[in-house]
């Protein structure tokens, strides 16, 4: 089994994010960036079924300089490669745009099945999985929490609302991750070591034969107009009470009669 | 040219999802503001007269896709299905709902189409002909003002946010041809929670409990059963085995937007916010009067949610009664 798993570097969940001075963008310097969460089950899914089954896994990411980070760390997990594509025309895409770039490069690799996350946790676009496989013309099952592989298929537990299907598609396929899927492992430090020797393969627009037009900024469809803070709330009401069913009654009074809301 | 909206409806074993008639009621309004006709797409099979029920909802066109390929979703078969029949409406914007299907959906259609998709909307408003969504994003830290460029720009809309609006008209009822095309997917098992729960997403109210219930959920469910509502949960409270995966709410969890949040016994992290932070009223109930929580929340009770849940749950059931 080739596995190749998409992976984003995206600003830590703690971090505090803010609006640039263009108003559209966020700054950038003082986030602390990780490996999008759902990356990490996606890369830990890819190396349990090479442990159990053979074969290789390969990284691959698209974005800055730093976004090497999180190729290494997924090195250190146990993956054996890395393809980065950095290059300047490639940033600032939307989903679609990026799935582009991300398709082409998987193009050039061996691949049974591709593992992606179901969301990053940065734009939340939910896209990215879905478009790849369009562009590489294979089936995808999206937000999935067990994966099994069974000869030449694979089959997935899909969550949906109110329970779960199990979807079967023939490989090659991709795969989205949800929660529930696995716990990813931590690097070791004879893993970190190790992740030090492997190869990244540095990639441009040009190597992969793309239109830089058609990707990158250049290529958005969703254009970001404006950033803002979400509304503001306002102060929390606190209620008293001598006793819990005192502020118990009161809270149902006021969700009833002014909340309007029972 | 394009031209008007198309809205897509989710059904399952024929019955509309309430995402329906939220999509169907926001496709009306943006069609109104492009002062365009509402196509609106219900797909299955066997569906009968299931198109009936959205004709209420302001509809112009109703295209019913029903062959037995559309059976359960399949994203292949849906895909082809739609992109089969777009061109001819050729509408200017593609509404759905971002749920779990049409989240997937959305996806794959917008990468066949080369179109611009803006997901997991919270509004949407037309401004001098252009279409303007709003969508959360960094886990609801910010929020961004988009515009899709080209046709047709497909819009997700958060479930539970839209309101649902009658607007009666005389709906054309057409069955084009369905081309599915090649379907390599296959649904091969369902396994549901039990029926009769109020899901997740589409809950007006949500009783969220965390690692302050030690995991006894009863006093929780009590009061959700009393409101009609649903029972979610921190990520501690699944990690903790207390509750399954799907009931998380969080950045690495389930996004909802109920009329009402009760946490019960959370702490206020901020990934937890993230997946609440749209639901329009939130109570927070916690023993700590320091708690994050409280600083988001709308009304607060500092106290051990095993004296207070009863007794709120006792405070309903008479207001009810
Ligand atoms: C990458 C990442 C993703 C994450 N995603 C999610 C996510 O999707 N969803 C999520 O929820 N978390 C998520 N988390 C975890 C998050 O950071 C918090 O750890 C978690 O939300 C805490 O859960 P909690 O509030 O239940 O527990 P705690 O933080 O332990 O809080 C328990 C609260 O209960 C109160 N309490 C205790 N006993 C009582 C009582 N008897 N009566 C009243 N109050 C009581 C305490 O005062 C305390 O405030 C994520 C973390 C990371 C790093
Ligand atoms: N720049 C990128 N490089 C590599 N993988 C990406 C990139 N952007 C998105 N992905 C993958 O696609 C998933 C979904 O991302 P999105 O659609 O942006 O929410 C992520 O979890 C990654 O697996």
């Amino acid at each position: 089994m080739n596995i190749v798993v998409l992976v984003k570097q995206v600003p830590d969940t703690e971090s505090l994010v803010q609006i640039a001075a263009d108003g559209k963008s966020i700054k950038k310097d003082d986030i602390k960036w990780v490996m999008n969460p759902y990356d990490e089950l996606a890369v830990e899914e890819a190396l349990r079924i090479k442990e159990a089954k053979g074969g290789s896994v390969t990284v691959v990411s698209v974005g800055p300089q730093k976004a090497q980070e999180t190729l290494r760390t997924a090195l250190a997990m146990g993956a054996d490669k890395g393809v980065h594509v950095n290059d300047p025309a490639a940033e600032g895409g939307d989903p679609l745009a990026t799935a582009k770039i991300l398709a082409a490069a998987v193009k050039g690799l061996p691949y049974d099945l591709i593992i992606c996350g179901q969301r990053a946790v940065d734009e939340d676009n939910y896209q990215v999985g879905a478009a790849v496989a369009e562009f590489l013309g294979i089936p995808h099952i999206s937000i999935v929490a067990k994966a099994e592989v069974l000869d030449g298929r694979i089959r997935c537990h899909r969550s949906i609302e109110g329970g779960t299907v199990v979807v079967e598609a023939p490989l090659p396929a991709l795969f989205t991750t949800q929660r529930g899927l696995n716990e990813p492992r931590y690097a070791s430090l004879p893993g970190i070591m190790k992740a030090k020797k492997k190869p990244i393969e540095v990639k441009t627009i040009a190597d992969l034969g793309l239109d830089p037009a058609t990707v990158g900024a250049a290529g958005r469809k969703v254009v970001i107009q404006a950033l803002r803070l979400p509304p503001e709330r306002k102060a929390v009401r606190m209620i008293p009470g001598d006793t819990p069913a005192a502020a118990a009654e009161e809270l149902v009074r006021i969700l009833h009669t002014e909340a309007k809301l029972i | 040219m394009a031209n008007g909206v198309l809205a897509i409806t989710e059904q399952r074993d024929g019955k509309f999802r309430k995402v329906a008639y939220e999509v169907v009621s926001e496709g009306r309004r943006i069609a109104d503001g492009l002062s365009g006709p509402l196509t609106v797409v219900v797909m299955g099979a066997a569906l009968g007269a299931l198109a009936e029920e959205i004709k209420a909802f302001g509809a112009d066109t109703i295209l019913v896709l029903d062959d037995p390929a559309l059976a359960d979703y399949r994203t292949d078969a849906y895909t082809n299905a739609l992109a089969a029949c777009l061109p001819a409406a050729d509408p200017a914007v593609v509404l759905l709902g971002a749920t779990a299907q049409g989240k997937d959906l959305a996806a794959r259609l917008a990468a066949r189409l080369n179109a611009g998709l803006a997901m997991d909307c919270t509004a949407v408003r037309v401004q001098s002909g252009s279409v303007i969504c709003t969508r959360p994003m960094f886990g609801g830290k910010l929020f961004a003002d988009v515009t899709i460029q080209g046709t047709p720009q497909i819009i997700a809309v958060r479930p539970n946010v839209m309101p649902i609006q009658r607007a009666a008209r005389e709906a054309a009822v057409d069955t084009p041809a369905v081309e599915t095309g090649e379907v390599k997917t296959a649904v091969v098992e369902k396994l549901m929670d039990a029926g009769g729960k109020v899901e997740l997403t589409e809950a007006e109210v949500i009783v969220s409990g965390g690692r302050g219930t030690g995991g006894n959920f009863q006093p929780l469910e009590e009061l959700a059963a009393a409101l009609g509502g649903a029972v979610g949960a921190s990520r501690s409270a699944v990690d903790e085995g207390w509750r399954k995966h799907g009931d998380q709410v969080g950045q690495t969890g389930r996004v909802v937007s109920p009329a009402l949040y009760i946490a019960c016994g959370i702490s206020g992290a901020i990934q937890h916010l993230a997946g609440m932070s749209t639901s329009k009223v939130i109570v927070a109930l916690n023993k700590d009067p320091e708690a994050p929580i409280f600083a988001k929340a709308d009304y607060g009770i500092v106290g051990d949610i095993f004296q207070l849940l009863p007794a709120i749950t006792a405070a309903v059931q008479k207001i009810k009664s």
